[in-house]
This record gives structure tokens, sequence and C-alpha cells, in this order.
């Protein structure tokens, strides 16, 4: 099969692009450096089966930090038929140089003059014919983003795979593309007016990255987000309690009558439980990711790696850095990977070990959980914020520890792209692709998850359920000593020992603990703790051990046992402390 | 090296414009500086600076860019006079 590959600079629209070509859901963000897999799709192209890779952005064909590796180790393979290097046509006179490097003969060549409806906002003007002539390179003016000009280009694909004249010729002619020559043919046929810039991008700029007001409205608007999420999700995921309760009262309860106790337990208390209770968070969960999503897409993101660069330079890490604990909210596993932008490995591993502590969406279900069982609505959010924050600060004073052994040399030069505004198409795709990760890792860790707590609660045979006298019970007496300091009792403990696995199965853990859903399991734990035990077992929540995927993708990327043990180890003993500290303080104070 | 007219990046004030005389830069760091833009004999306009001892906001050609200061000091540069 026949291998065509998307190559170009950071932010240019590759991602984009293999989601028009072949209709999958890479990710897409406003934010150089999203593409950190090598991510492949097959494609109908004039009949022939066709394999699309997305390759990460890369500045510089001979240069080294880890996501660019990955691009120069796979074009050293020959691996491709085809690259079609795709460029921002408004920045075509800088990321040009890529072409030049990459011209090698047996190796055919498309190039892509991508965001082609941004240029002529800017009133750039680009002679297509002519750079096609003067480049020997079929050239293509597009806009993946709306879909302009796609058309053509299947067209030339389809040419060049044929190996028809005149498309796609190899550059084999002698002569090589050096820097003079395509500087001069960008000067013969790209007209770029004086003055060319963003108005739009610039008034908004002089707003949101104002002196003074800069930081302030980037808290605001971050604070906005999470009353939006509260506000409009809470209601939804109300109703979906509601709706999973009154089927189970309904028609489950009868339908199951005819099984043995044990059986019924299982489906019912156990797996229904369990997942009826994960699943009423998940409109909860697309609504924050819809939010993180237009934040990212529009360009926001790198505006709050400026606005935050001096403060994170004070602790070892630059703008990039809060960037990933940014994404890490969403999932801290992407978030990981993101730092292989990164090429000084001080800087990396400092990130590393940070992102952990980003309180990602299946804490935030905890989170939302407790909440909404013990604290009135109208303090939700603030408390929920208090969390943000408390994230934030565990980052800050992780690296203000670490700092000295991880030092970070790494030049911060970033883009700064213009503000975009992505599509509803785009919006729906992202939503889409984000929930059905969620989904998978539920189906992964969940089911299995709740089915091992109910038989930790329900066995040895003959005792009660969820008493002292069960395996769970028995574990949670063990640990007791070292967790009752914090306000948490033995059955939060349970659930604490399942969110290791993953964070998703803590609140499925707790309603088959409680052998209780929705509701009534809220009703149940609000009358069995205060808000301070809660409050300290949010903490305790937030900070302790990463889940299995994460600590699996640091142990990955970091290739280091003693660094993953580091970041396993840690955050288990701050999260202590931080419990400990707030348990015992709000219990001296409210004495 | 130096002329009486030449400055670093890190010297000129937001809305200044300077000519790039020169990169002095780590060979790594002199190629991720050209594919961002910032080549000899290019102009370089700030358009603000971070608060705080924060980066540099500038613009070159089409591309604005953010960079620290302890970064933009290796850029040496000729101040244009408007």
């Amino acid at each position: 099969m026949k291998r065509i590959a998307l190559i170009g600079m950071p932010n240019t629209g590759k991602s984009t692009l293999f989601n028009r070509l072949t209709g999958a859901h890479a990710k897409v963000g406003n934010w150089p450096g999203i593409t950190v897999e090598l991510l492949a799709a097959k494609i109908l192209i004039g009949g022939d089966m066709v394999q699309v890779v997305d390759l990460p952005g890369i500045y510089d064909l001979r240069a080294h930090s880890s996501d660019e590796a990955v691009v120069t180790a796979f074009l050293a393979q020959d691996a491709a038929d085809l690259a079609i290097v795709v460029l921002n046509a408004s920045q075509i006179e800088r990321q040009i140089t890529l072409l030049g490097q990459l011209a090698r003969p047996g190796l055919r060549v498309i190039l892509v003059l991508n965001m082609a409806d941004e240029a002529a906002t800017l009133g750039i003007t680009i002679d297509r014919e002519r750079l096609s002539s003067d480049l020997g390179v079929p050239v293509c003016l597009i806009s993946a983003k709306y879909g302009q000009g796609v058309e053509q280009l299947h067209a030339l694909i389809t040419a060049a795979l044929r190996g028809e004249k005149d498309s796609a010729p190899v550059l084999a002619s002698g002569e090589r593309l050096t820097e003079e020559l395509l500087d001069a043919a960008i000067r013969r046929s790209v007209m770029v007016p004086a003055h060319a810039s963003h108005a739009l991008t610039e008034k908004i700029d002089r707003v949101l990255l104002h002196p003074w007001l800069g930081l302030p409205i980037f808290f605001v608007l971050m604070f906005l987000l999470f009353q939006a999420v509260f506000f409009v999700g809470k209601p939804i995921q109300d109703a979906m309690a509601w709706a999973l309760g009154a089927l189970r009262t309904a028609v489950l309860d009868a339908a199951f009558a005819g099984l043995p106790a044990a059986a019924s337990g299982l489906l019912l208390d156990g797996i229904y439980n369990g997942l009826g209770t994960v699943a009423s968070f998940v409109p909860l969960i697309i609504l924050f990711f819809l939010c993180m999503a237009i934040v990212e897409d529009t360009g926001y993101l790198s505006r709050a790696a400026f606005l935050m660069d001096a403060l994170m330079s004070k602790f070892g890490l630059d703008g990039r850095s809060f960037v990933m604990i940014l994404m890490g909210f969403g999932c801290n596993v992407p978030a990981l990977m993101g730092t292989r932008v990164m090429r000084s490995r001080g800087l990396r591993l400092l990130t590393m070990l940070v992102i952990p502590l980003s309180l990602c969406s299946a804490r935030l279900q905890v989170f939302l959980f407790f909440i909404a069982a013990l604290f009135p609505t109208s303090i939700g959010p603030v408390v929920l914020f208090s969390l943000y924050l408390f994230s934030i600060a565990g980052a800050m004073l992780t690296s203000q520890i670490f700092k000295p052994r991880f030092v970070n040399n790494d030049p911060f030069v970033l883009e700064i792209p213009p503000y975009r505004f992505p599509t509803l198409r785009q919006m729906v795709l992202r939503g889409w692709q984000e929930v059905s990760h969620f989904l998978r890792r539920a189906t992964r860790f969940i089911v299995a998850g709740v089915v091992l707590v109910w038989l930790l609660t329900n066995f040895p045979a003959g005792t009660v359920q969820g008493s002292a006298d069960t395996w769970a019970g028995q574990i949670g007496n063990v640990l007791n000593p070292v967790l009752s300091p914090l306000g948490i009792d033995p059955k939060l403990t349970i659930a604490l020992i399942f969110g290791f696995v993953a964070k998703e199965v803590v609140i499925g853990a707790l309603a088959v603990i409680y052998a209780q859903e929705g509701s009534a399991l809220m009703t149940t734990i609000a009358g069995q703790i205060n808000w301070v035990q809660a409050y300290s077992f949010m903490l305790f929540t937030l900070i302790y051990t990463p889940c299995l995927s994460t600590i699996a993708t640091i142990r990955a990327e970091a290739r280091s046992t003693a660094f993953t043990a580091l970041a396993v180890a840690w955050p288990l003993a701050l999260a202590w402390v931080a419990s400990f500290v707030f348990y015992q303080t709000a219990r001296l104070i409210l004495a | 090296m130096k002329t009486p007219h030449s400055n670093t990046l890190d010297t000129l004030r937001p809305g200044e414009t300077g000519t790039i005389l020169a990169l002095h830069a780590s060979t790594e760091l002199y190629r991720r500086l050209a594919a961002l833009g910032l080549r000899v004999g290019k102009h370089v306009r700030i358009l603000r600076r971070g608060r705080f001892a924060g980066p540099l906001h500038i613009r070159v050609g089409t591309t604005d860019l953010m960079l620290r200061t302890s970064d933009a000091c290796c850029i040496q540069v000729q101040r244009s006079h408007t």
C-alpha cells in the first residue's frame, strides 16, 4: 500500500487537513505541538487504498527534540511515497525552508498552502502557478478548516501517486533547492503588504495581554468557565441520576428478582449502580471538554503561556509547562506526552513531575459528587475553584522543591497564533473524541473495578455487606491508623485504593460499598461524614498517587524507573501532609 | 562586533523596531530561531513586554512570537529611527 506523509511546521493545520482527508478524528488545537504521536488512517484515492500519516510538527529537519526525532526517523526509513508539505500560507516566507530540507531524489512532494482564507484577509497574494513552476512541485492553496481547495488537492494526490507527468516531479534534476533559490521564488510569486496584521487579534490582545489586567482576566475567565460547567451541567447530571434510579426501581429490580441473591446483587448493586453513577457524570465531562476545546482552539493557551511565563520561571518551569498543566485538567496522559516539545531533559522531567497534580476530569467527577452531597449549591463552584487553586499550588510547590535537581536550560521561544474560532464541526468532532476516550477508559477500568469492589465488600460469605468483617472492611481497618488522622473513614479508604487504578472508579466503588446510587448515595454519605472530612478526602484524592495510565505514561516517556518511583511516592506523601494539615487545623478552628 | 548603533533585542522598548544584525546562539537554537523567522536582515517589532520581567511579544514578518529576555539578548539588532 502506498503511503502519504503530512509534514509541516507546528500549528499549520496538518491535523485539520488530516481529518479533512480521512474523516478521522485527530486532535486539533491552536497550539504548537498537539500531534505527539504518529496518526495514520487509510483512505480510498483514485481507486486505491492509501495510508495517510500525520507527522508531528517540525521546525527544522536537522533538529533533535523528541517530537522532531519522530519525523526524522520516519523520513530516514524512506517510508513515504509522497510527502505533502503543509505550510501556513501567510507565513510561507519563513516556512518554505522546510521544503528545501526535505526535497531529495526519489521523494515526490506536493506543496500545500493552508489557511489560504487567513492569507487573503491579510491581503497576501500568491501566484500559485508561477510558484509551482519555479519550485518544480505542484502547489495547492486550501483552507482545511472550511474545506476549500481540498478537492483540487485530491486530484493532485491521485495524479502524483499514479506517477503521471508534470505531477509531483521528482526533484532529481541535480539542482538543490537552496535557501537563496527558495527566497527568490517566494519574492517572485508572493506579495505581502507592508503592514499585514490581524487587526482583530491585535485588538483582543490589547485587552487580554494588558500589562495589569491580563492575569486577572485570565483567572476570571477560568473561574467563569468552571461556573458555567457547573451551573449548566448540574441539572443535566441530576436528571440522568434520577432517570437511572427510576429505571432500576421500575424495571430492573423486578426483572432480576428471579435470580439468586448473589447474582442480582453483583449485577444491580455492583455493575449497574457503579456504572450508572459514573455514567450520570458524562454530560458534565462533555461540557467541560467542550469549554476546554474552545479555549485551546482559539489560541488563548499561547496567551496563557505568555502571561504565566514570568511566574513559572521562578519555579524552574516555563510558560509551556503551565499550558501542559492546563491541558492536564482534561487528562494527564496527553499532557505528559505534550512535554516532548521540550528539549531540556531537566525541564521536561520537572514538568512531568507536576502534571499529575492537575485536576483531571476523572477527579473532577469525584469532586462534583462530594460537593453536591455536602455543600450548598451556592458555594459549590467556589469549593471546586479552590480545588483547582490547590492543584496549581501543589504543582508550584513540587517544582519549587525539585527544581535544583532538574535544571532547565531550554530557550523559550514560542509562536503566538492569531485568534481563531473553531467551527461547529470541529467542536462536535472534538467533543465526540474526548467522550469516546473517556468511555473507553471507563469500560476498561470501571467494570473490573466495581466487580472487584463488590466482591471485596460482600465476601467472605456470610458477612454483612460492607461491614468490618468483609475483606474490604479488613483492608480498611489495617489502613485506618494511617488515614483516620485525615478524617478518612475505612469505607472511603477502600474507594481510594481503587482510585489508584483509575480515579473514574472512585464514585463507582462508593456506590458499590454503600449499595446505593445517585442521590440516595449522596444522602447516606452526607449523614456519615461532615464537610471538613469531605474536603480532606477531596484534597487527598486530588494529590495522591496518579492513576495507572498516568504512571505507565510517565514510565514510557521518562524511561527511568527511579523517576517513576519518585512520581508515585512524592504525591502520596504530599497528599497525606496536605490533608493532615487541613483536617487537623480545620478541626481546631471549628472545635 | 558591537557598533555604536547596535543593541540587543531585549533593550528595545514596546513599539520600537530593529533590524537583525546577528544571532549569537548555539546551532540548535539558531536553527529554531531561523525557522520562526528570526534571520539576519529581518525587521523585528516589539509589541509588548510581559509583566515582572516576563517574555517579549514580538512580530517578525507575519509571525508573532514570544521569547524570554534571556534568549532575546543573543539577538543583535540595529534600532530603526522612526
